[in-house]
């Protein structure tokens, strides 16, 4: 058990490294440099290359990349150049946005998920069961930020039950009240998610419990004159759930990457938003900041469920 | 004695006919004879299929007659001009532009694209799944490890801090980038197949018969995963069309002037468009859930008939 953990952890540091050079150059390759725009057009090209001197880029790449993982270690990310503010206090304030949409979209995914897998596993073969395959095909096909585009224009504008930007509404005071504000603004965005990202729940839990269902030890309790209740609540369910648990870290990725989407549609103030400003601006800090750490973020997610599943799984346990 | 054994062992011309078309109905039929059969016995399937074709050739062919300069010129007369009128079927967008017209080339750019990247990402993911299962070992194991390393990248920011460091790109660059991030999907499936494979009987046999390793991947094995391959690569085009439309929605896909489905959905992305002037994006995104519908219902089909259990094309036999 604990050799497969330390394994997986070994294996993630060359991966880190790679990914942060990875990063670090795609970032210093981006053409521009990031104070040219920013301070103001006249600005006399002689104070420009003094900050850029300042700032140490004139340094070779790899002095740059190491001054860059030093204070990384230090907790330091560097200065957003566009919003004169440390990245960390920024990343802070947006990945808490970030964090609960994910939150929520997960929790709504495997409520939604769940019974459905059930529900289809159970009346294999039924009508129930087709549609539950009916509808796990369409979402799918569609590509999510179509349907993200409908969803905030059907229940956004046109019917008005949502709002349509923000992370929460200015005039909300009082902890009650952000939070209901806070709650109504990830409820669209975080169904749509939930709704259209739930297709390997049901597919994987669907096919566990059938082959779960026509197993030797169903047929023992059966024959022993067990209620098929009981067999589904206290043999099936409980042999099929494990598995789809270790789903949640592998789900984080998906999420992640559809949170630019997301927040974008939405303009809610996450760190998918936050990316594609910097991008805007060039904002390179930003930029590797926030490409890491969601590369940092899949590769705990992947760790995260390749544990569990061991846990749960004693088959993949290297030994 | 001898004569017993001529009259048993001789055929009539006539028989050798009935018995050649008796064992031809119950032989295996080919590969694409079961899928016909099989969109034969599902009609949506078979809409689905047409509807693809047609539309596919539809839009490569009216694209021929469309100037696509002039049709991305700004004319103020156009000012989102209101949409069933005969100038402007679907109407025209802030500067003018007919939306119909550009809904034609925007699909021809981003089918061209998707099926672009289709072909590549799924011909390498093909190959380093073939030569990743069946080497196994060592060279599985670096495989492996470059294929985490892949799947740990976040794809979307990565192809989108790509396409900005890249000056001047066009849509065979951005079909490029987005295949090195779109091949793992593809590869893995076929690793696991192919490390099944590897281990049967015949693969053996044609190593000791001292078959080239290169000949026993790509003219043994590959053979029979072809079915595995056209299913995955058809469901793969269905998500292919999602990922450069998504890049031109969010402004880093295809470059400005050459339209997409996405960059016509980007209309909705100002609040005053969404509602006030939907025909700007609503066809578009109407015809890319057509489009991804259909394409992976043929896929699904496609997978139907590959498993024998699933399928519905024989149960008139």
């Amino acid at each position: 058990m604990w050799k497969t953990i330390l394994r997986r952890v070994l294996i993630m540091i060359p991966e880190l490294i790679i990914l942060s050079i990875l990063v670090f150059l795609l970032a210093k390759a981006m053409p521009g440099d990031p104070f040219t725009g920013s301070i103001n057009p006249k600005a006399d090209p002689a104070q420009i290359h003094h900050l850029m001197e300042i700032h140490g880029l004139y340094d070779p790449w790899y002095q740059q990349y190491w001054n860059w993982v030093v204070h990384l270690f230090h907790g330091d990310l560097g200065m957003s150049y566009e919003y004169q503010e440390p990245v960390v206090t920024l990343i802070q304030q947006r990945g808490a946005n970030t964090l609960w949409l994910a939150l929520f979209t997960m929790v709504l995914t495997y409520v939604i998920g769940l019974p459905l897998g059930l529900y289809a596993a159970h009346h294999e073969g039924k009508l129930q069961d087709t549609l539950v395959r009916v509808y796990t095909y369409v979402t799918m096909s569609i590509p999510f930020f179509v349907v993200l585009v409908l969803g905030i224009w059907i229940f956004g504008y046109a019917l008005n039950w949502f709002p349509t930007s923000g992370s929460v509404s200015a005039t909300a005071s009082g902890l009650g009240a952000t939070t209901m504000s806070r709650l109504g603004h990830i409820i669209l965005p975080g169904l749509l998610g939930a709704l259209f990202g739930t297709v390997n729940i049901v597919q994987y839990l669907r096919s566990e419990v059938i082959d779960a269902k026509h197993s030797d030890y169903v047929r023992t309790a059966r024959s022993k004159g067990v209620p098929m209740k009981d067999i589904y609540r206290h043999h099936i369910f409980r042999n099929s759930l494990l598995p789809i648990a270790a789903f949640a870290g592998y789900s984080i990725t998906g999420l992640l990457g559809g949170s630019i989407f997301t927040e974008m549609v939405f303009s809610y103030p996450g760190m998918g938003l936050l990316f594609l400003n910097a991008i805007n601006f060039r904002d390179y800090t930003v930029i590797t900041a926030l490409v890491l750490l969601y590369g940092f973020l899949n590769l705990m997610g992947t760790l995260l469920s390749d544990i569990v599943l061991s846990i749960v799984d004693p088959r993949v346990r290297i030994e | 004695m001898k004569r017993d054994i001529e009259d048993a062992t001789s055929i009539s011309a006539e028989d050798l006919g009935k018995l050649t078309k008796e064992a031809a109905a119950e032989a295996t039929p080919s590969r694409a004879r079961i899928m016909w059969g099989e969109f034969k016995a599902d009609k949506p399937a078979m809409v689905s299929l047409f509807v693809l074709i047609f539309f596919i050739l539809f839009v490569i062919i009216a694209s021929l007659f469309i100037n696509t300069p002039k049709m991305i010129q700004t004319n103020l007369m156009g000012y989102y001009a209101k949409p069933f009128t005969p100038e402007y079927w679907l109407g025209a967008d802030s500067g003018g532009r007919s939306i119909a017209k550009e809904l034609i080339v925007g699909s021809r750019n981003s089918i061209s694209i998707a099926i672009g990247l289709t072909i590549i990402s799924s011909t390498f993911g093909i190959c380093w799944g073939l030569v990743s299962g069946y080497f196994g070992g060592m060279v599985d194991l670096a495989m492996q490890r470059v294929y985490d390393f892949m799947m740990i990248i976040p794809m979307l920011m990565t192809i989108i801090v790509i396409v900005t460091i890249i000056p001047h790109y066009n849509a065979i660059t951005l079909t490029l980038i987005l295949s090195i991030f779109y091949w793992m999907g593809t590869s893995r499936l076929i690793r696991s197949r192919t490390l099944a494979e590897s281990q049967k009987d015949y693969v053996a046999a044609s190593k000791t018969s001292g078959t080239s390793n290169l000949k026993i991947i790509f003219r043994e094995i590959m053979p029979n995963i072809s079915s595995l391959i056209i299913v995955d690569t058809t469901l793969s085009f269905a998500e292919n069309i999602g990922v450069e439309t998504g890049l031109s929605f969010l402004g880093f896909g295809l470059p400005m002037g050459t339209p997409s489905l996405g960059t016509l959905i980007a209309n909705a992305n100002d609040p005053e468009n969404i509602t006030g002037y939907w025909w700007t994006w609503l066809p578009a995104a109407l015809e890319i859930i057509i489009l991804c519908l259909s394409i992976s219902y043929v896929g699904q089909v496609m997978r139907r008939a590959t498993n024998a259990a699933q399928r519905r094309g024989n149960e008139k036999n």
